[in-house]
């Protein structure tokens, strides 16, 4: 695609196809961006996004939330596309099979029935886009949701430090796909962007990205570590050149998770590789969103910085575990008038 | 639309900001009687009332109270007669009030808000996020210089009774700004606020009510422009406070001139937004809808002139226009509106008559492809490239939601561009390389200076400008000076000079060669343009000498001599300390010649005569002591950012000088202007110029610039009133009798020069020395440095 045709699609008026309203919304082709095929190491590109400036970002996100309000019937609906971009994900060290399939249960039936049908979705399935899991669970998971369109995600390369040797790292994600991952969420090294070994990083996901195959591949920057919006910058643009699908933020073992202002400058890099390529990339903030209300300023982001395309899975995905039950209570408030308990609502 | 419908579209949906607390607030009260005068509430005296509208609607909000001159009478006896134990009150006392204010307007803050949106129009998201807070801010924030001030401010006094006239952009804020600070120091108010939003005033004056402000400390009276000549031209105030246009502006200082009025002025801008090639681009668009898109540009010191580095011009105004897109446009009680109506029909017709003026000479002008609702008075936001400095777009105060781009080559264009305007309120300079922004802010004349940001305010910061922008400043330790009695000792009064009387004849012999006083001019003696000469005389009558008739064209030379001298204003002040004292040393070897040009000149005996000159080698002294003292501060606003409040030179000063104590007269007035870094134009003393030509050599010995210091003698109301005129001169300072200080302070208005006069009082010489001497010779000028990376 021309990088002309895709600045039309950039253009806030441009509509984005609608989907078919009896099919579930996040079917299985919703792949049908067209891939980032990566580009050579450009470091003067890279070098020329070195101007961040944190306090003008922090002012940003700080009026950006305060100037749109999501309220009624339109909240109800926002909030259900909070759901659609969910990676439910399960990442602890004491996760089973068992403990997965629960997951898998709950993203397949993520509302309550009389949710559903109050809020008037009729045949509509909406779900989250993807559950996410350890390798051991892939093949659990791929099982679960198996004709559902819901994806499953890996998380790889020595998650969440990415300090195996590249070999073991590469296996890893060789792994998973032949599990029937088709999303793979590497993690960089956090030390080359110190370094600003720029080239490692990017032959390192250029290779992660060769190991992905027809897989989407999710570059986590893990933003907690790497100090600076700068060098949050800095790696995103070299994971896009490198081909990352999309590119996420933490972790969520990090002892900073995704904040708006990380949020803020990846979109905005985004941004400039669209600019600058006509790709567009997706972008997955992960760690720390919990409530409906906070997935609504994330959302709010999206399209005041990038516009409606990055509303739809292919471009957007929220990394949580417990955001979905909030959204289940705030919906049924929002039907009933009554605050919900989250014991009203099965849980993952 | 059903939820599965807006779950497709995923677009923003109305979401009002909910109205029946204030709708019930107007259904409760009687807005013919919405005075609020010595505590109470009045009808006006002719019972005549004007309406204010909701400018999103055109509908009438209320019919309020139009204050005449009899009541503004009224008010002011009120003011008056509460003065003197108000003043007197502790400022523990003051404190409280202050404190209470500040906590009641939180406790209704929504009421403000909406009260505020409704009125002026402005998007609900400004009014409750920014114009709320920032005004409940500045009474808490004044609070504590109610109770420190006898601490900070040794000695001082306030004001006494203060006319306030505000604007309709910030109606509550602007009102905050004038009124803590008021009541900060003891004076008592009269304040008017704009016809077009008086509500959030009268809820104020309910909370006055309520939060123990005693009767008559804080006046609130509707009305127009009767009201607010009445206030301006009151006997019974003794400070106006004004913001609005320069305009109506110059016409205050004109109407104030010779009355004694303290009096500062907040006016328009066409402030400069620099962006060079390594800014933040996406954070400089962002700074841009803070800047020109907030409050729909109706800001005085909205950032309004682009000016770009040509390197990232074409990348930068194709995300500016990307942003626009995205900006909405609508109710002004909408949560999700960016950009509400203008204020008023009128000022939407003047905005569509500059755009296309503007486009006629040859600006292209683009908007966002978006609607406006159908009633209200909506302007979209507008860019406008190709626009040369000459078009209307980049010279006049647009006062909305329009935006005039120029493009730049090099930082010294950048600044060139910046400068070349006679407003001078604020300046946003984005860079992401501090040594760059930090070498522009000084060189900007604007009295705010944001590095990285824009538009932002704080009750601790000063604002205000240089230039047609006004003098005076609000918030901070500088604003409060403003309500402050002047603090100069007074000195007797200076009666008219009498006609001069023909020397007498000489018959004494006089052996020494004669000697030629010329003008004193860009460092060199010249003779004055007219080349005629005046006679100066003993007060016996005798011939003591001849000095040069100086002209206007000799003060238009001294002008430009000192304009141009760019190494006094440059040098380090360890520098001008060195010169200054320098000059005292010089001084010093000549004080038995100095001693007898005195005596022989005013009569004053050999003693007396010395004693002047010692006391004068002092205050030189004392001055090159203070050029590297007298010092900026530090604000710390509640945000991750320093202020720094730096003081400047104010730039030219013509300084008209006493015939008393003729020599140290002239040097407590030159020495401080010069220690800051000023340039200044002399006119001596009319009766003793010559101890003023005496010091040519001392001058020229003592290693000062050329230009720095120019003299020019001749009759004192004629140049003084040169001075005046003179839209170059940056401040005038006048020791003469009363009719030049009233003269100089109304031909002032030309460029809104910084006048300060005896008003016919001479000062009290051996006294007259201090930082308010330093005070007047700086500007104050709030550079914000927000950091964090």
């Amino acid at each position: 695609m021309s990088g002309k045709l895709r600045e039309a699609e950039m253009h806030p008026s441009a509509t984005v196809m609608p989907l078919p309203s009896r099919l579930a919304a996040n079917a299985a082709d919703t792949h049908a961006i067209a891939r980032n095929p990566g580009m050579a190491l450009d470091l003067g590109f890279v070098e020329s996004m070195r101007s961040v400036n944190r306090s003008a970002l922090e002012r940003r996100v700080g009026t950006l939330t305060k100037r749109r309000s999501i309220k009624a019937d339109n909240q109800a609906a926002w909030l259900l596309r909070s759901i659609s971009l969910m990676d439910l994900t399960t990442l602890n060290s004491n996760d089973t099979d068992e403990r997965v399939r629960r997951l898998c249960a709950k993203a397949v039936n993520p509302l309550r029935r009389d949710l559903v049908e109050a809020l008037g979705l009729g045949e509509t399935v909406i779900r989250p886009a993807a559950v996410c899991v350890y390798h051991p669970f892939v093949a659990t998971a791929v099982e679960a949701v198996r004709g559902t369109g819901i994806h499953v995600a890996a998380v790889s390369t020595a998650f969440p430090h990415g300090l195996a040797p590249l070999a073991t790292r590469i296996a890893e994600i060789e792994a998973s796909v032949a599990d029937g991952a088709d999303e793979i969420d590497v993690v960089i090294p956090r030390g080359l962007v110190f370094g600003a070994r720029w080239q490692e990083l990017y032959d390192e996901i250029k290779a992660f990205r060769a190991a992905c195959g027809e897989a989407h591949l999710k570059v986590i920057l893990g933003t907690g570590d790497l100090a600076t919006l700068r060098n949050v910058t800095l790696a995103s643009m070299v994971a896009m050149m490198a081909g990352a699908d999309f590119i996420k933020t933490s972790t969520g073992k990090e002892s900073v998770n995704a904040t708006l202002p990380v949020g803020l400058a990846m979109v905005r890099a985004i941004r400039a590789y669209h600019e600058q390529t006509g790709y567009l990339i997706g972008f997955k903030p992960a760690g720390g969103i919990s409530t409906a209300k906070v997935s609504l300023d994330w959302l709010v982001l999206m399209k005041e910085e990038l516009g409606r395309p990055w509303l739809e899975p292919e471009l957007f995905r929220f990394g949580a575990s417990s955001l979905l039950t909030d959204i289940e209570r705030q919906l049924e408030h929002h039907i009933s008038g009554r605050y919900s308990a989250n014991h009203r609502h099965a849980m993952a | 639309m059903n939820i599965l419908e807006r779950y497709h579209a995923m677009d923003y949906a109305p979401a009002p900001e909910a109205r029946s607390e204030a709708d019930a607030w107007l259904a409760g009260r009687d807005f013919s009687k919405s005075l609020f005068i010595a505590g109470e509430w009045r009808a006006a005296a002719d019972e005549k009332t004007f309406d204010t509208e909701d400018p999103s609607s055109g509908k009438l909000l209320a019919k309020v109270s139009d204050a005449s001159a009899a009541d503004i009478e009224t008010a002011v006896a009120a003011a008056r007669k509460a003065l003197p134990k108000w003043s007197a009150a502790s400022g523990y006392e003051r404190a409280k009030v202050l404190y209470a204010i500040g906590r009641a307007m939180q406790r209704h803050q929504r009421l403000f808000a909406v009260l505020e949106s409704l009125d002026n129009g402005k998007p609900i998201r400004e009014s409750r996020d920014i114009d709320v807070p920032l005004a409940i801010r500045h009474f808490i924030h004044h609070a504590g210089w109610a109770q420190s001030l006898d601490k900070e401010f040794p000695g001082r006094k306030p004001a006494g009774v203060v006319g306030q006239i505000i604007p309709w952009n910030f109606p509550l804020l602007m009102l905050a700004w004038k009124i803590a600070p008021a009541l900060a120091t003891g004076c008592t108010v009269v304040l008017k606020p704009a016809e077009f939003t008086p509500l959030t005033a009268i809820l104020f004056a309910e909370i006055c009510e309520r939060a123990g402000v005693p009767r008559g400390v804080v006046n609130i009276v509707q009305g127009g422009p009767e009201a607010g000549a009445a206030i301006v031209n009151h006997a019974g105030i003794d400070k106006i406070a004004f913001t609005g246009s320069s305009e109506v502006g110059k016409i205050i200082r004109k109407a104030t001139a010779g009355s004694g009025k303290k009096l500062s002025l907040e006016l328009g801008g066409k402030s400069a937004f620099i962006v060079f090639e390594d800014a933040d681009l996406d954070s400089a668009v962002e700074g841009l809808v803070d800047g020109i898109w907030f409050n729909q540009g109706q800001v005085c010191c909205a950032g309004s002139r682009l000016l770009v580095q040509e390197s990232v011009a074409d990348a930068f105004i194709a995300k500016v226009k990307t942003r626009m897109s995205r900006l909405r446009v609508g109710a002004p009680l909408d949560k999700n509106t960016d950009i509400g109506p203008l204020v008023d029909k009128t000022q939407l017709d003047r905005v569509r008559r500059l755009v296309e003026e503007g486009a006629r000479q040859g600006a292209v002008c683009w908007q966002p492809d978006q609607d406006v609702p159908e009633t209200g008075y909506y302007h979209l936001p507008t860019l406008a490239t190709g626009v040369a400095p000459a078009n209307i777009l980049a010279q006049e105060e647009v006062f909305g939601p329009v935006l005039a781009t120029m493009s730049f080559r090099n930082t010294e264009e950048a600044v060139e561009l910046a400068n070349n305007t006679r407003y001078g309120l604020a300046a946003s300079v984005w860079s992401e390389n501090v040594n760059l922004a930090l070498h522009v802010a000084p060189q900007l004349k604007a009295g705010v200076v944001w590095v990285n940001g824009t538009n932002m305010f704080d009750a601790s910061c000063g604002f205000g400008g240089y230039r047609e922008s006004g003098f005076g400043r609000e918030g901070g330790r500088e604003g409060l000076e403003e309500y402050l009695a002047s603090s100069e000792p007074h000195g007797p009064v200076i009666k008219p000079a009498s006609a001069p009387k023909a020397a007498a004849r000489d018959n004494g012999e006089s052996h020494a060669i004669d000697r030629t006083a010329k003008l004193f001019i860009g460092g060199k003696q010249v003779r004055p343009d007219g080349n005629y000469s005046i006679a100066v005389l003993t007060p016996k009558g005798k011939l003591a000498g001849e000095v040069g008739l100086g002209s206007r064209k000799d003060i238009r030379d001294a002008v430009s001599a000192a304009r141009a001298c760019k190494a006094w204003p440059e040098a380090t002040a360890y520098n001008r300390a060195q010169v200054l004292y320098y000059l005292a040393e010089n001084l010093s070897g000549r004080t038995e010649d100095f001693a007898a040009r005195i005596s022989e000149l005013t009569g004053a005996s050999h003693k007396v005569a010395k004693a002047e000159v010692e006391t004068s080698i002092e205050r030189l002294f004392y001055y090159a002591g203070m050029a590297d003292k007298f010092e900026g501060r530090v604000h710390q606003p509640p945000a991750r950012t320093v202020t720094l409040a730096l003081h400047e030179p104010v730039g030219v000063i013509g300084i008209v000088a006493s015939d008393e104590a003729p020599l140290l007269g002239l040097i407590s007035l030159i020495a401080p202007a010069l220690a800051m870094g000023n340039t200044v134009v002399l006119v001596p003393s009319t009766t003793a110029p010559l101890v003023a030509t005496d010091l040519y050599q001392v001058i020229e010995y003592s290693d000062v610039p050329s230009g720095a210091i120019s003299i020019v003698t001749g009759h004192t109301a004629e140049l003084a009133a040169v001075l005046a005129k003179h839209d170059d001169v940056d401040g005038l300072w006048v020791v003469a009798e009363a009719d030049i200080c009233a003269r100089a302070e109304a031909e002032s208005t030309g460029n809104l020069k910084r006048v300060w006069t005896g008003h016919g009082r001479s000062l009290d010489w051996p006294t007259a020395q201090g930082e308010a001497f330093l005070r007047r010779a700086t500007e104050v000028k709030n550079v914000w440095v927000p950091y964090g990376d």
